[in-house]
């Protein structure tokens, strides 16, 4: 496993005192905090960052670690050293299980020993949660997800483990983003034969190339020509569940919302498909087209402007 | 890796109320009363009438969730994660409006 720097992590010395080492710590949590940040990588990074406070804020942990020396580097591969925790009693105990589904394989390994204390004050295991990113297409037809999830777990000498293990979970047609799909006995397994918590997902759909999501309801950009709009006629727009033809009424302008009812995300009721027109110009680059802008200019006597008075 | 094989189907938690304050509570791992301060500051809104009966929607699991985490990670009084979370839904739906506007830009918040 890899060696963790966790002063490196919050940025500070390794002299450093209680009060600055919370500093550090909330000023990265308020700028990575997975809720408020829109960093890049802000949960894997916000992660990191409690995992090293976990350590540090705590006297006897910090202690321990600062043990292990200053002989090693961020990344370096480590494995703890054989006299590893003689000596130490820690009396805050590991992190309770959710927190160490967390945290890296490098704090397990070196606090994961003294877990047992917190975990047993649950009778039931604790449920656990995780996002799944699903694609729009498994909403419209149902699918299967294949989700691996890093979870705790206690072993026979009570030692808090982490194992990947990986869930086969059926899609349900017409789910929606930011429902969530409950899967009893899923969770944390519970202590001395209790029942186990749930496992929560939640679900998250990856962009289309296409369509927008609201809700149901889906919306799709759906270029015309000048003529198309100004005449009026039939075209061909893609929806999820295949090619159909539209009506374009006459005299419409982009921005303009055509609804196809019940062609959204399918369910009762289904959602719908809003198709927002927008007109796209030839361009005028042969003599022809412009010829046919020259006649529209003269011809038309169209002042775009005139709401504006000028 | 275990259990590879099955195909695990799930309840699915929507706009329907289907959670209890007891499996809200465990959900977030948090107390029933804290749940009942949440619904009493209108944070979240259950179906049914009294508490044995409430239900909650995958919105109040989503926002319940959030507050907890909020609350926890900024040592936040639960009036001021409230505050925080109307603000993050005003943003995120600000930044959906924008981006169904085509302005598909991610605003500088520094």
């Amino acid at each position: 496993m890899e060696f963790k720097d966790y002063y490196k992590t919050l940025g500070v010395e390794r002299t450093a005192t209680a009060d600055d080492i919370k500093s550090a710590y909330r000023k990265l949590a308020r700028k990575y905090h997975p809720d408020v940040s829109k960093e890049p990588q802000a949960e894997a990074r916000f992660k990191e960052i409690g995992e090293a406070y976990e350590v540090l804020q705590d006297t006897e942990k910090r202690a321990a670690y600062d043990q292990l020396g200053n002989r090693w580097r961020e990344g370096q591969e480590f494995t703890p050293p054989p006299e590893w925790g003689a000596g130490f009693e820690f009396t805050q105990g590991g992190a309770s299980t959710t927190k160490a589904a967390d945290f890296s394989d490098f704090f397990s390994s070196l606090f994961g020993n003294f877990s047992r204390h917190a975990e047993s004050a649950h009778a039931r295991g604790e449920d656990h949660h995780a996002k799944i990113f699903i694609s729009l297409e498994d909403a419209f037809h149902g699918g299967t997800h294949t989700i691996t999830l890093r979870a705790p777990q206690v072993n026979a000498q009570g030692q808090v483990v982490l194992r990947e293990r990986s869930l086969n979970v059926q899609i349900p047609k017409g789910i929606r983003e930011s429902q969530h799909i409950r899967l009893a006995g899923q969770g944390a397994p519970g202590i001395k034969g209790t029942t186990p918590g749930d496992l929560y997902l939640e679900i998250h759909f990856h962009p289309h190339p296409l369509y927008q999501v609201q809700g149901r309801d889906l919306s799709l950009s759906l270029p015309i020509a000048p003529w198309e709009a100004a005449l009026g006629a039939t075209v061909k727009a893609p929806t999820p569940t295949g090619v159909v033809e539209v009506k374009i009424p006459p005299g419409s302008q982009s921005g303009r919302k055509l609804r196809l009812k019940g062609r959204g995300i399918p369910g009762e009721p289904a959602g719908d498909l809003y198709l927002v027109l927008d007109v796209v110009l030839p361009k005028a680059d042969t003599e022809q087209a412009q010829q046919i802008y020259h006649t529209m200019a003269r011809e038309l006597a169209f002042n775009p402007r005139q709401a504006l008075g000028v | 890796m275990d259990r590879e094989q099955d195909l695990l189907t799930g309840s699915v938690i929507g706009d329907e109320g289907v959670l209890s304050i007891e499996e809200l509570a465990r959900a977030c791992s948090v107390e029933a009363k804290w749940i009942i301060e949440l619904v009493a500051m209108g944070v979240l809104e259950p179906q049914g009438t009294d508490i044995s009966r409430w239900r909650f929607r995958a919105a109040d699991l989503t926002c319940a969730r959030r507050v907890a985490r909020l609350q926890r990670d900024f040592e936040a009084s639960l009036d001021a994660a409230a505050v925080m979370l109307d603000l993050l839904d005003q943003i995120e739906q600000l930044r959906a409006r924008l981006k169904r506007a085509g302005l598909d830009v991610d605003l500088d918040v520094e």
